[in-house]
């Protein structure tokens, strides 16, 4: 039993974390893609996607060669941070950051690029910096994008597989997370088991998309 | 006040062409910007605004300049003192008139301005209220409102009165004349209707495909002198012969050519109300 709620929380802790990571992280790349005329931004625009097109294994492969103390950038991570990612919370927290990447950016993005231009040009004609723009005028009139990007990124993370099992493994409170511990429940064939963190993570999903579809609903006095 | 020369590409419907403007404007004069759509209006208020970087040129406003070409001078639109009023508003559909005045404030010591602005365009009534529950006049006299918060010296006006209906345009070029007086601006406005322009300003540029091709006082409208009949100069034939541009007095006019005529640049021709053409109204 305390194994049980020991993962779901650990399940939350880490879609959470990458949620909170994101929201600044995200905002301030599609921020970045909505608004630059650079050519790196067809180039980050397909890297941002690249985990909607990925099967996660592919990801978590690279990360575990990545993070491994025989390659430069692992033991680069160990010996000069001390921050050994590979089979860690840390390490299933940064390809976590990854993998959910697109689900926050993209709405975000789209978001942006829907606001009139001359909202962000009438904050700068009234002496506003960009930053307080963002804040002030662009965020909160794409409220429904960032709702969405928050819910799906939190929504994703909870349902992740692949990812966490390359470089996470199954470590009990560090990394196994709700979708590790059903499959390895039906691998040992303690349905009983799977179907308790199944029921929860089917629950949880439900209620996000809910609560999503109803503050994302249009209200015909405030709808830009 | 204002000295600039500016110069940039247009990418008009009538084809490329190139905005080159040199001009000086002094403080408190009330400047219409005239002519037809692409000549380079509203790209010349962008580039005085910061909106629109200009291709080369200069821009000096007061002692400060704005924008200087060859010494890559440049100050972003939020560094200079001015007042934008946009062809669609953009007000914040987030914040109520009230927050829209506010927000536009430097510092909450000048609070005191927006109980003003707020009379002025008599808006307190409606001060509570979000955008998108405004009409189009009353969203005009919040971004009037909204531009004059931050007491700027030089107000850019993009037809703002295009959208609303004839007696609230009258109410809404009374406040504009008011607040000019007042706030002691110097205004320039972009504007189609040559009511407008006779009745608010000064000084008019007329501009045709990036050029100034007039600069002087206001003209009584043409259509109150001279019935329903122009006489008019054919200045361009334009999309193979199907229409011709013509200049009648201060107006510029793109006409359609009657099947089976061709006109030459220089000649003179009158206008009946017969070829003018109509749209249907607004709704």
């Amino acid at each position: 039993m305390h194994d049980y709620w020991q993962t779901l929380a650990l399940t939350l802790r880490l879609a959470a974390l990458t949620t909170l990571i994101l929201l600044v992280i995200g905002t301030a790349l599609a921020y970045w893609l909505a608004y630059s005329r650079s050519w790196l931004k067809p180039v980050t625009e397909a890297l941002v996607g690249l985990p909607l097109v990925l099967p996660p294994t592919v990801l978590g492969f690279y990360l575990l060669l990545a993070f491994s103390p025989d390659t430069g950038l692992g033991r680069f991570l160990i010996d000069t941070l001390g921050v050994r990612l590979s089979f860690t919370f840390t390490g299933v927290l940064v390809g976590s950051l990854l993998y959910s990447l697109p689900f926050m950016v993209q709405p975000l993005q789209a978001g942006f690029e829907r606001l009139p231009p001359a909202l962000a040009e009438a904050a700068a004609t009234l002496g506003k910096s960009r930053l307080t723009t963002l804040w002030r005028v662009l965020l909160p009139n794409c409220r429904p994008a960032l709702l969405s990007g928050i819910v799906l990124t939190f929504a994703h993370t909870i349902g992740e597989f692949g990812v966490v099992l390359m470089i996470g493994g199954n470590i009990a409170g560090q990394t196994r997370v709700a979708s590790i511990a059903i499959y390895d429940a039906v691998e040992s064939q303690h349905y009983a088991q799977a179907n308790a963190y199944a029921l929860v993570l089917v629950a949880l999903s439900l209620i996000l998309l809910l609560i999503l579809a109803a503050l994302t609903r249009r209200r015909p006095n405030r709808a830009a | 006040m204002l000295d600039l020369y500016l110069v940039k590409a247009l990418h008009s419907a009538a084809g490329p062409a190139t905005l080159d403007v040199r001009l000086t404007i002094g403080p408190g004069e009330f400047v219409a910007l005239y002519g037809p759509s692409g000549a380079g209006k509203t790209t010349l208020l962008r580039l005085l605004a910061g909106l629109t970087r200009p291709d080369a040129g200069y821009l000096r406003v007061g002692e400060q300049t704005w924008y200087d070409g060859p010494q890559r001078q440049w100050r972003r639109p939020e560094q200079r003192s001015i007042g934008y009023v946009f062809q669609d508003y953009a007000l914040f559909p987030n914040m109520t008139v009230r927050q829209n005045l506010t927000f536009a404030l430097t510092s909450h010591r000048d609070a005191a301005i927006v109980a003003e602005l707020l009379a002025l365009t008599e808006l307190e009534q409606l001060a509570h209220r979000y955008p998108a529950q405004l009409s189009g006049g009353q969203q005009q006299r919040v971004a009037l409102a909204r531009a004059l918060a931050r007491r700027p010296r030089l107000l850019l006006l993009d037809e703002p009165l295009s959208a609303v209906d004839n007696p609230t345009r009258l109410r809404l070029q009374q406040m504009l004349a008011e607040a000019h007086q007042r706030f002691e601006l110097t205004t320039i406005m972009v504007s189609h209707d040559p009511a407008e322009v006779y009745t608010l300003a000064g000084r008019v540029l007329e501009l045709d495909l990036g050029r100034v091709i007039r600069d002087g006082q206001p003209v009584p409208p043409l259509t109150q002198s001279n019935g329903l009949e122009l006489t008019a100069t054919v200045v361009e034939v334009l999309s193979d012969g199907r229409e011709v541009r013509l200049v009648a007095g201060a107006t510029t006019l793109v006409v359609p050519v009657p099947a089976g005529q061709t006109y030459q640049p220089g000649q003179v021709v009158t206008l009946t109300a017969a070829a003018w053409g109509i749209k249907p109204p607004q709704t």
